[in-house]
């Protein structure tokens, strides 16, 4: 790719070498003062780079035994190896474990196939929701011959994968429905989004959950109970919901009001005009603040360990908590460092195309 | 004259009847009374302020009138959703700024409105859609977006959609003003034809060769009210009113 944007820029002359000789020459030596600054920074980046080398790879460990771990002085990967798999799947029980995988890669591809602009559809939503109850059976069990495994045994990435997903998916139609009520003229719909939104924007996701998982049952009569994996996913989508309304209410006041008096004055009914006309054109205009805030979901998840859910942040805790290991914690939180950090890269970069795609095709 | 002869035994399309409006304690429209015959071609001016444009986006309830009676097709006008969506099908609207929308392509700002309001089959909204982009003459524009057209272009555009609802009263405000100078004309050929055609018009607009060229009526509002009103002709050689004559002698005068 570099090449060729050099190409463009100047004739082909040289070889690669001498091309990119010429390039440094230009870029990074062109003046006493530049040379200095970028001698400076090769020896920052050198310093840095030589810590992370020598830990996680020249005097890492990579074999899969503990003794040899021992004796290492950087990462003992081997303690990644021992413990991935309560990471991924928390306390599930071991001989079940396809099937949180299974549940995974419906999760995963189900976005990856929702990210493309060709499947956008009504049928969408029927999938998904269709696609929720298969992930469901197939964690919980209970049918064609699958042994039943308590939510609160689901744990790990799957956990988070799950809150998340779930999360994502209900979040932005209810943000949708907050956004339209409070710009709604009707006087109770709207007091009644504006009461929603601002009282979950103004508490904490902790205290929300902290209420699904202790205060909402008093509310209940006795005998009945909501499953607490259920209480803090509806938590998590109320609270984010309340905050991406607002992004989507933003949108909507962005579009000129010339727009809506063109669909009034063509005949167009109110629910027309919404999803006709204004809400395309406003929610491609808080694509990156939209995605930021499913990116803070993501993360967010990792708050429910305080009602006593398992995610992958808990189960990295209670993996480092192992007294069988030495205090082995950098190893386990990099390594989901890197699962949090590939989630989220590739959000934001899926956020990036999409705006540039959609931009492109209606622009000059 | 012939063309007052021609709309004399003609039904009334809008009917105006003592309507006021109020922007809070200011007094934008006062006592206005309007008879539109169904074929009539009437240009709106006055000075900006005067309340033209809010005359005509009253007809279509873009803007609502405190006090009397608009009706519209023999439907009334007020606060009954049905009756201006009834009212809206019929009445169609050209805006200064075009507002076409960008996100959909020429042929889907075009159809949109048919087939979800008249409930037009797709085949048959598009069929019609490419015959009024080949009547404005930019049917070779169809599968582009608005953000690719010249403002002439989107404006010829915009009447193409609203022509697409087969309407029975086209207003435009002020089809002109935001476009360049040379692409006032391709607009104006267009607005003329379908004047020709007899289209029932209200057209606010300061090009007043527009005005001699096909109205039937130009009305002259002032300060929320209609000062003078007369066949063209007389109305640009013999204004009776003071206000009318410093008006034409101020955008004729240069």
């Amino acid at each position: 790719m570099t090449t060729v944007a050099n190409q463009r820029v100047q004739p082909v002359s040289g070889t690669t070498a001498s091309r990119s000789w010429r390039w440094m020459r230009e870029n990074l030596f062109s003046s006493p003062f530049n040379t200095i600054i970028t001698l400076f920074c090769i020896f920052v980046i050198w310093n840095i780079l030589e810590v992370i080398l020598s830990w996680a790879v020249i005097n890492a460990s990579f074999g899969a035994s503990k003794e040899a771990c021992e004796v290492a002085a950087g990462a003992c990967w081997a303690y990644v190896h021992a413990m991935y798999r309560f990471l991924l799947f928390g306390t599930y029980p071991a001989a079940e474990h396809w099937r949180p995988v299974i549940a995974m890669i419906m999760l995963t591809s189900g976005m990856l196939l929702s990210m493309n602009r060709r499947f956008w559809s009504p049928w969408l939503a029927v999938a998904w929701i269709v696609g929720f109850i298969a992930v469901y059976f197939v964690l919980a069990g209970g049918i064609l011959g699958l042994t039943p495994v308590r939510t609160s045994q689901w744990g790990g990435l799957t956990l988070t994968l799950v809150l998340a997903v779930v999360g994502i998916a209900f979040a932005a139609p209810l943000a949708l429905l907050l956004a339209l009520g409070r710009r709604s003229e009707m006087p109770l719909i709207k007091v009644i989004c504006i009461v929603v939104i601002e009282v979950f924007r103004g508490v904490p996701l902790i205290s929300v959950l902290f209420m699904a998982s202790v205060m909402f049952p008093l509310f209940l009569p006795t005998g009945v109970s909501i499953d607490v994996l259920l209480r803090a996913q509806i938590g998590i989508i109320i609270f984010q919901a309340a905050y991406l309304a607002e992004v989507f209410r933003g949108g909507m006041q962005a579009i000129p009001k010339g727009q809506y008096e063109a669909a009034d004055s063509l005949g167009l009914n109110y629910w027309q005009k919404t999803f006709k006309i204004i809400l395309p054109q406003a929610l491609r205009l808080v694509i990156p603040p939209t995605m930021s805030t499913f990116i803070s979901l993501f993360k967010d998840t990792s708050l429910v360990v305080i009602i006593g859910l398992f995610d992958l942040l808990a189960a990295t805790r209670a993996a480092v908590n192992d007294p069988a290991w030495r205090q082995e914690f950098i190893e386990a939180y990099v390594f989901i460092a890197i699962i949090y950090f590939c989630f989220c890269f590739f959000m934001s970069r899926y956020s990036n195309y999409l705006d540039n795609d959609l931009k492109k095709s209606t622009s000059h | 004259m012939t063309e007052q002869s021609r709309l004399a035994d003609r039904e009334s399309v809008i009917q105006v009847k003592k309507m006021n409006k109020w922007y809070g304690d200011f007094h934008v429209l006062t006592d206005i009374d309007l008879d539109v015959k169904q074929g009539e071609r009437i240009v709106i001016c006055g000075p900006s302020g005067s309340g033209k444009s809010t005359l005509i986006r009253c007809l279509n309830r873009l803007e609502e009138h405190q006090e009397g009676d608009i009706t519209v097709n023999g439907i009334e006008l007020g606060d009954n959703v049905k009756n201006i969506e009834v009212i809206r099908k019929d009445v169609c609207m050209v805006f200064q700024h075009f507002n076409l929308f960008p996100h959909l392509t020429v042929l889907d700002n075009l159809t949109l409105a048919p087939m979800f309001v008249l409930k037009q089959p797709k085949r048959e909204a598009e069929a019609t859609a490419m015959k009024f982009l080949e009547r404005v003459k930019i049917a070779e524009q169809a599968n582009k977006y608005p953000g690719q057209l010249s403002g002439g272009q989107q404006q010829r555009v915009a009447i193409a959609r609203s022509l697409c609802m087969n309407p029975k009263v086209m207003l435009f405000d002020e089809p002109t003003s935001a476009l360049d100078p040379e692409m006032i004309k391709e607009v104006l050929d267009v607005m003329i034809e379908l004047a020709q055609e007899g289209m029932t018009m209200l057209c606010v607009t300061h090009e007043m060769g527009f005005a001699k060229q096909v109205a039937d009526r130009v009305i002259f509002m002032d300060a929320g009210q209609i000062v003078e009103e007369n066949e063209p002709h007389e109305f640009f050689n013999n204004p009776q009113n003071d206000r009318t004559k410093l008006f034409l002698s101020q955008i004729l005068g240069h």
